[in-house]
């Protein structure tokens, strides 16, 4: 099958401490997905759950411990060094976009910074219609953003050039780090429009990162589920979300505010209290909140299972 | 009939700073006139750099330099007594807080003395606002609280940086009720926390609320929350109020263009239907728009939203709205 990036058992381990008292965390756990090209691919899960983790060692900023990262048929290893990797056509935005830019910089300077690293014109003028038309490509002009300083846009504004700048070099996947968690409410919705625009325009990939399964479920082809370094459930957003099988999943689903005066919360909500334990259990690392928790959860992990097309990492599905 | 326990009168606080010797003017609160109840929650929407927490803390009477209340009153009622903001001198502040009002800002799950073990901060705080004999009082105190908001009796032990951004927020916020305040204020409590930690601390805060049968103001951008915690909505934007009702009417009935948007916007599970955002960027606060603030961005606009600002119009008995469109010609 045709797949613009394959992660397969991608295993990522800290350690941390002193010599004499060194603990080993493991952020990402055996982990493995795909994206196949022109499709947004969510990764979600709560803060800590390794998300972030994957998308840096996706854009090769962590050596994974072990796994293999596969980009359009190449591993990292066939690559002839890490910039060809990136230039081969992954770009990344990130959470906040006032940190993205030096405020004593123009923002013009990171494009025409992008245009001469990737040898992408050959004259000034050449590279000020290339920028434009990238930026027409966000709803922005090279007209009303030259010579400007970070903090003459808005966060939401801010976001959208750093779209357009990673849309230069014609990306083929698009890594998005939390990018509309520091955009306001009110502007959040044109973000994500924009991320479907593009996929349509291009046929852009984007692997999607977020806590937020709402806008996950608008925008998403697939999802991805983390918890505690796992990837619990994986599948369509209309399987995962509409019906999740992974009790967590299904925790995560309906702890999500939402803006509708007929689905109130009900329930009470159990919390961790000791989130670090999570991360040492040797069974499921839900075991210890799960309300469907069995014996065999406390010590044995269980297998991803394929339940009606969607892959689960629970024994409640187990034979 | 419902006692009205903070009442602000056509308030204005605006932000006067000095800009390389010109005199910039930023109007975070304007006009703004307010009834908040006892023993319900209220609820204050709209987007960042609209005013929102400047408006609380005119409430928390933490007005300094350069921020000024230029105009209006906040009026408090403490033991059943009207009490003006403007009046109280500094001594007049300190006994209200804790005890009759409490604020917890945003971001204060980093207020904690990053040295001291909890317990020690909860020592310190009932010793220097509450008469007790002693300092194991005060912990005999602190710990009958933490087992009745069912929270674990260990973070007493423990410095803040052990605990996780959702317990400390949850510390946070027990500390503000403590000394059983009639009015909490919250600032963004549930912002940058994660969902599942964010149910429980809304939870935890119509826990106290209905322990104590006192007023929560609570801030937040997000509508979802609002949902789920609040009694009443007032939805601010560019300074004002522009929109309040009850949650449920808020929700079903929204007149202002602004809270449509803000309802409309936002994705439904089970639904794809594209969504919009509100189109343009919110005003900078130091140069509004002439009329109505909204009317640049607006797509009922009218010609009299350029030039004129609508009053409040009652549409229902807890149902008011500034805004052109609604309620043509009459007088509101």
């Amino acid at each position: 099958m045709d797949k613009i990036l394959e992660i397969d058992n991608l295993t990522k381990v800290f350690s941390m401490g002193s010599i004499t008292s060194r603990e080993r965390l493991t952020a990402t756990d055996n982990i493995s997905f795909y994206i196949k090209p022109g499709e947004i691919f969510a990764l979600a899960g709560e803060s800590g759950c390794g998300k972030t983790t994957t998308a840096k060692m996706v854009l090769g900023f962590e050596e994974p411990t072990s796994g293999t990262i596969v980009h359009k048929g190449k591993t990292e290893e066939h690559a002839q060094s890490k910039k060809v990797w990136l230039t081969e056509g992954v770009q990344a935005i990130f959470q906040d976009p006032f940190g993205t830019f030096n405020p004593l910089r123009t923002v013009d300077r990171y494009f025409f910074e992008t245009v001469r690293n990737y040898k992408l014109a050959s004259s000034r003028d050449e590279a000020i219609d290339l920028i434009d038309l990238k930026l027409k490509a966000v709803g922005l002009s090279f007209a009303e953003f030259s010579g400007k300083y970070p903090s003459e846009f808005s966060g939401g504004q801010l976001q959208r050039i750093s779209i357009a700048r990673a849309l230069l070099t014609d990306p083929v996947l698009l890594i998005a780090d939390e990018p509309v968690s520091m955009v306001d409410a009110s502007l959040r919705m044109s973000i994500v429009n924009l991320f479907k625009d593009l996929r349509e325009e291009f046929g852009m990939s984007v692997l999607y990162i977020t806590h937020d399964l709402a806008t996950a479920y608008y925008m998403c082809d697939r999802i991805a589920v983390m918890f505690r370094g796992n990837i619990v459930e994986i599948g369509t957003v209309e399987k995962v979300l509409m019906e999740p099988k992974h009790p967590y999943t299904k925790l995560l689903r309906d702890s999500i505010p939402e803006p509708d005066t007929d689905r109130r919360w009900t329930e009470k909500v159990v919390l961790s209290d000791l989130e670090h334990e999570e991360y040492q259990r040797t069974g499921c690392k839900f075991a210890g909140r799960c309300p469907e928790v069995m014996d065999v959860c406390r010590s044995v992990m269980p297998q991803d299972l394929d339940v009606d097309g969607v892959l689960v990492k629970c024994h409640l599905f187990a034979e | 009939m419902t006692k009205i326990i903070l009442r602000t009168e056509e308030l204005q606080t605006f932000y006067i700073l000095d800009v390389q010797g010109k005199q910039k003017v930023v109007k975070a609160v304007n006009e703004v006139s307010l009834d908040i109840r006892e023993n319900e929650i209220y609820g204050i929407a709209g987007e960042s750099g609209c005013g929102k927490s400047t408006l609380l803390k005119a409430f928390a009477i933490a007005i300094e330099p350069p921020l000024r209340q230029v105009g209006g009153k906040i009026i408090y009622l403490v033991d059943g007594e009207e009490v003006d903001s403007a009046t109280l001198d500094a001594e007049g502040v300190r006994e209200l807080r804790w005890k009759f009002l409490s604020y917890v800002p945003q971001g204060s799950m980093s207020v904690f003395n990053p040295v001291l073990k909890l317990k020690e901060t909860y020592q310190d705080f009932i010793t220097s606002h509450v008469e007790v004999r002693s300092r194991d009082e005060a912990l005999k105190m602190a710990k009958e609280q933490i087992i009745e908001l069912g929270l674990p009796l260990n973070i007493l032990d423990a410095y803040p940086h052990q605990l996780s951004g959702g317990m400390r927020q949850r510390v946070t916020i027990a500390l503000a009720a403590l000394l059983r305040p009639r009015i909490i204020i919250a600032d963004e409590p549930t912002t940058a926390l994660d969902v599942v930690v964010q149910r429980g601390v809304v939870q935890m805060l119509k826990e106290i609320q209905s322990r104590l049968e006192n007023t929560i103001i609570l801030v937040t951008h997000d509508m979802g929350v609002h949902v789920n915690a609040a009694d009443r909505i007032g939805i601010m934007y560019a300074g004002k109020i522009v929109e309040e009702a009850p949650t449920d009417v808020i929700f079903s009935n929204p007149q202002h263009p602004y809270t449509q948007y803000l309802i409309d916007s936002l994705p439904r599970f089970g639904d794809k239907t594209p969504r919009e955002s509100v189109p343009g960027s919110p005003p900078s606060l130091s140069e509004l728009p002439p009329g109505c603030p909204f009317h640049p961005r607006c797509p009922h606009v009218l010609d009299r939203c350029r030039e004129e600002m609508p009053d409040h119009i009652q549409l229902d008995i807890d149902h008011r709205v500034a805004c052109w469109l609604v309620g043509e010609g009459e007088n509101g």
